[in-house]
């Protein structure tokens, strides 16, 4: 697992005449790195350039990433028309390989979706569509996973489940989580980084296996540091 | 059913109208006559519309084929698309109806030339709006194929065309009202059948109960395409 392709970002990037961030040097380990800042920061731009995706901002630097990447955002992104099933298999649809049916379902079981197969994305809950697009995010295999915030629009009990089941579900991958949220970041983090006015750093995080309960010592202190930074940039 | 009362109402304001005015039936001829004259020219009239929505039907679909091809190849190949753009701006920058007579020169007096104006007035609202269905796909989903490495031709398949579909019901449904004005007006241009022709001699003759009684039927004809049309946006969506 440690033969995994490595993931490094390096470089600067501005939007239009303003400078977005300079300086910037993530390597990703195996396990989770939390990257969180304010809007705007330039979180997101960050993880595009890692994923190759269009930014709108400039970029001077190197990326290095591996082939395959799996990503899921804050909207589920699920093709309406396809059924669960189609929509985990959307990946190998769009290399035109047959898809591999026999994964897919039981990545879906995995994923406690076992009996939906056959149904629409807006026969689900929000919890259940998040949970879908995570499963096609496992259908990928891929060494490099991006989270964009996937978290954010679900309710505290749907998030918490979610997220246990991503770091259960990942586990071995590198896996870069975007999110605005403190809380998050330090339940989820093996290391923290934050970007915020431009300005990139790495935090402390809590040592031991993810996900982190509040009740942890050092949770309190780190959650009043990563405020305090996330307030000072503002 | 939900077209009944407006239709009424309609009808009513027409008799008030013409008992108002005082207008005579050669000029403005009360509803009941236009009735009278309906069913005593019936066979005509039908013959009429069979031979009128033979052309709407037929210049519909080519144009729609036509439309659909146009939009889809300016998707596949955008640097041939940007070349054709222009072009197609100008087809349409040229007035259908003064082209009418040309068409009929060329491609004389039968159906020919009313499927091709047909065609002609509909294909380029299609192919506008679908195309512009095409290229609005949402960000998020592109950036799933962008991901997948997907190729041109399997991001269209999978992502852009079943999120352009509900666009493609919606230009269906705009060509369906157009294309009986394409086939009138390649008639009216020149034929010896159809419900423009029927229009143009009834006029011609002072018939006024007889020329509305065949604009009634191409709206009938109308109405009938655009809810097959709206039948088919529905499935489109769905």
């Amino acid at each position: 697992m440690n033969r995994l392709p490595p993931a490094r970002l390096q470089g600067a990037a501005w939007l239009g005449a303003g400078p977005l961030f300079a300086g910037l040097d993530l390597e990703l380990p195996v396990g989770w790195t939390c990257l969180i800042g304010p809007s705007g920061s330039g979180k997101s731009t960050v993880l595009r350039l890692l994923a190759g995706l269009p930014t709108g901002a400039r970029f001077e630097g190197t990326v290095t990433a591996p082939d395959r990447i799996a990503y899921m955002a804050q909207a589920d992104l699920l093709l309406p028309r396809l059924t669960v099933m189609q929509n985990v298999e959307l990946g190998q649809r769009l290399r035109g390989v047959k898809p591999d049916r026999a994964r897919a379902a039981s990545l879906l079981a995995r994923t406690g979706l076992a009996g939906l197969e056959r149904r629409r994305p807006a026969a689900l809950s929000g919890g259940q569509r998040q949970r879908v697009a995570l499963a096609r995010a496992l259908m990928e295999d891929a060494p490099l996973v991006l989270l964009d915030e996937p978290f954010s629009a679900l309710d505290s009990a749907n998030r918490q489940r979610m997220q246990d089941l991503a770091v259960t579900a990942l586990a071995g991958r590198r896996v870069l989580l975007v999110t605005h949220d403190p809380l998050e970041a330090i339940r989820l983090g093996a290391r923290i980084c934050l970007l915020a006015g431009g300005a990139f750093a790495e935090i402390e995080a809590l040592p031991g296996a993810i996900p982190h309960g509040a009740q942890e010592a050092g949770f309190g202190r780190i959650y009043e540091t990563v405020m305090a930074r996330l307030m000072e940039a503002e | 059913m939900r077209a009944a009362a407006p239709i009424l109402v309609l009808l009513a304001l027409w008799q008030a109208v013409v008992s108002l005015s005082g207008a005579p039936a050669f000029i403005l001829p009360p509803p009941l006559m236009v009735l009278e004259a309906a069913k005593d020219n019936a066979g005509l009239l039908a013959a009429s519309a069979a031979v009128t929505g033979a052309e709407v039907v037929t210049g519909l679909i080519l144009g729609a084929l036509l439309g659909c091809s146009v939009a889809v190849f300016m998707v596949l190949a955008p640097s041939l698309g940007r070349f054709l753009r222009p072009i197609l701006l100008l087809s349409q920058a040229v007035p259908v109806f003064a082209l009418a007579p040309v068409l009929t020169l060329w491609l004389g007096y039968g159906i020919v030339p009313k499927i091709v104006v047909t065609v002609m007035i509909v294909f380029f609202p299609l192919a506008s709006v679908f195309h512009d269905g095409l290229m609005a796909t949402p960000e998020g989903l592109l950036d799933l194929s962008r991901l997948a490495r997907a190729g041109r031709w399997q991001e269209f398949r999978r992502i852009r065309l079943p999120s352009a579909l509900p666009s493609l019901g919606a230009g269906l449904t705009v060509a369906a009202v157009y294309a009986p004005i394409g086939a009138v007006t390649g008639e009216w241009v020149g034929a010896s059948q159809g419900l423009g022709y029927v229009m143009l001699m009834a006029n011609a003759r002072s018939h006024a109960d007889l020329t509305f009684a065949a604009l009634i039927v191409l709206v009938a004809l109308t109405l009938v395409l655009y809810a097959a049309t709206r039948w088919i946006e529905r499935w489109l969506r769905s």
